[in-house]
């Protein structure tokens, strides 16, 4: 096979609920190679594995299924291929929905893969058995303190898997909890025959997928600078032009909103960087301290000097469980003394709640007066004084599912028996919902194995 | 020296890590950076943010991005669904980081474009 001069990749998905408008757009309006999206978050799975022990059929992306009847007929004419985490934490019956619609179009001869092995709820017991305490990475707490609670457990899975499954043919590769910096690196891999060992080139990469994994954040969405910004309706959804030595351009389409410039790829850069020196994967440490920028262009920046490291031994486990309950409403209460009437409003609650026996902690509740600076709470904001209206926002969380409850119970009477001007309640009560925790870990790299199986339309 | 507020020599972008927040600083200039690098140290940052972070402030740097990147600890109210906070992410600590007020040196404020 001729080696291509650079690979177009894209990324059409920040997160699950990210615009379809981004993906479908990014295969209408203009050249692609590869269309990668990312739909997992650590509570996600959690949320997954619940809806497929109700359902067998359940637990992945629908939304990725929905979006592939939409682009279908376009990345089967253009050739694109798409590698997405949309398995969720059953990525075969993603396929199974997926073929379902290859049929519905009539398209044949499109190969569908699967990546397994990164679910291994079912396997704690195993991997303790082997010697793995999966203790909490933050706590250093074991597993055991909350396994009868475990909901989910997942181990991040690397590029590898992915260029496996392009290797064989795939044109739309389905995983499950794969980390979105390697929805990236996998083609790369792929094309350029890159291998373990060759830390710099995957660490570049890595900063490629890094770059591009939340969508629109590094084409001008969410930037500090955001009145610079033209037509983001019409945003760009970011695409790396990357070649074999390891040096890439961020870039998108032409005609498209938002914009390309070293300040908003310098920001996303950013976004959740950690240690900017030892930014870890399951494929390699990038250091983020080396990559150079250069705009080259309009809309285009040039990346190039990025190093890397060897991998660790170890996967990262993202294990998620139940913690309780919380519970959470608010009402909207209009001036004139907007901000003093829902001081009086939030301390009425908690006095009746008490009143009949039900007592929550500090740590346990929560009042908030939006209006009146939640978000920049004790910094000076110019302009402020007293809002015309404010919202009361107010919470509890607690083990105690009832009382939880009870808590939601009190608001809305605020209505008749508070203080004039409080309105704005829709919905119903406050009910309690499950509080989902994450717990990282990490387990040794030779107790985990992915297998890559195809399937034909 | 002339008091202005961060977001004058910086941008800024944040987002959760674990029960704590990431607050990118990037300079808008080459002097800024050199000036904020001296100056924005984690416990200024953790002093102007002590209604919102609990925790300690770590620090770390990014000579290539111009790029301080702080993480405040204990700053979304436990972090994940766990919160009960507006902002339980910190997408918003960013532009709480650029309202802190500085005084800055003309030299500085003048090798510094405008947003």
């Amino acid at each position: 096979m001729q080696k291509k001069e650079f690979v177009r990749i894209a990324n059409g998905q920040g997160f699950w609920g990210d615009s379809i408008l981004g993906p479908v757009r990014l295969v209408n309006e203009g050249p692609l190679d590869y269309l990668t999206l990312d739909y997992l978050a650590e509570v996600t799975m959690s949320i997954l594995q619940k809806q497929r022990s109700r359902d067998p059929r359940k637990g992945y992306a629908t939304d990725f299924v929905a979006m592939i009847d939409r682009i279908l007929p376009k990345i089967v004419e253009k050739n694109v291929k798409v590698i997405a985490n949309a398995g969720g934490v059953n990525p075969l019956a993603c396929k199974d929905a997926v073929l379902a619609v290859l049929k519905k179009h009539g398209v044949t001869g499109v190969k569908v893969a699967v990546i397994e092995g990164d679910d291994v709820l079912g396997r704690l017991d195993e991997l303790a058995a082997k010697g793995e305490v999966l203790a909490n990475m933050d706590t250093g707490a074991p597993l055991a303190t909350i396994r009868d609670r475990v909901t989910s457990a997942n181990v991040y899975i690397g590029a590898f898997p992915v260029a496996e499954a392009l290797a064989q043919g795939a044109q739309i590769v389905i995983a499950g909890r794969l980390t979105d910096p390697g929805l990236v690196l996998g083609p790369l891999v792929h094309e350029f025959g890159w291998k373990e060992g060759q830390w710099d080139l995957l660490a570049a990469g890595t900063m490629a997928g890094h770059i591009v994994e939340c969508g629109a954040q590094c084409t001008g969405g969410n930037y500090t600078d955001w009145k610079s910004v033209p037509d983001l309706a019409r945003v760009g959804y970011p695409i790396v032009e990357c070649k074999a030595d390891g040096t890439f351009t961020v870039t998108k389409h032409e005609g498209t909103g938002g914009l390309v410039n070293v300040s908003t790829v310098s920001h996303q850069l950013v976004y959740e960087m950690g240690d900017p020196q030892n930014y870890i994967t399951p494929d390699c440490i990038a250091d983020f301290t080396s990559i150079r920028l250069k705009q080259d262009g309009k809309d285009r920046v040039h990346c190039s000097g990025v190093k890397g490291k060897p991998a660790t031994p170890t996967y990262k486990v993202s294990a998620s469980y139940e913690d309780g309950f919380k519970a959470l409403g608010q009402l909207t209460i209009s001036g004139p003394d907007a901000l003093a009437k829902a001081k009086l409003c939030a301390e009425i609650v908690w006095k009746r709640l008490e009143s009949d026996g039900f007592h929550y902690a500090p740590e346990e509740r929560l009042v908030e007066f939006v209006g009146a600076n939640v978000c920049h709470a004790g910094i000076d904001v110019a302009g402020g004084g007293e809002p015309s209206e404010v919202v009361l926002r107010m919470g509890v969380k607690g083990p105690d599912e009832a009382k939880v409850d009870r808590f939601g119970m009190e608001l809305v009477p605020l209505v008749t028996s508070g203080p004039p001007g409080v309105t704005g309640f829709a919905g119903g009560r406050p009910k309690a919902a499950e509080i989902i925790s994450y717990w990282p870990a990490l387990v040794k790299k030779e107790l985990v194995s992915t297998k890559v199986s195809v399937f034909g339309s | 020296m002339t008091k202005v507020q961060l977001s004058r020599i910086a941008c800024a972008r944040s987002g959760d890590k674990g029960e704590g927040s990431n607050v990118g600083v990037i300079a808008r200039s080459d002097a800024a950076y050199a000036f904020l690098k001296e100056r924005l140290t984690a416990d200024v940052v953790k002093q102007h943010m002590r209604a919102i972070n609990f925790g300690g402030v770590k620090r770390y740097e990014a000579d290539n991005l111009r790029a301080l990147n702080f993480i405040l600890l204990d700053s979304l109210g436990g972090g994940g669904s766990a919160s009960l906070k507006t902002d339980a992410q910190g997408k918003t600590h960013g532009l709480a980081v650029l309202r802190l007020e500085l005084d800055v040196p003309q030299s500085v404020l003048d090798a510094t474009p405008n947003a």
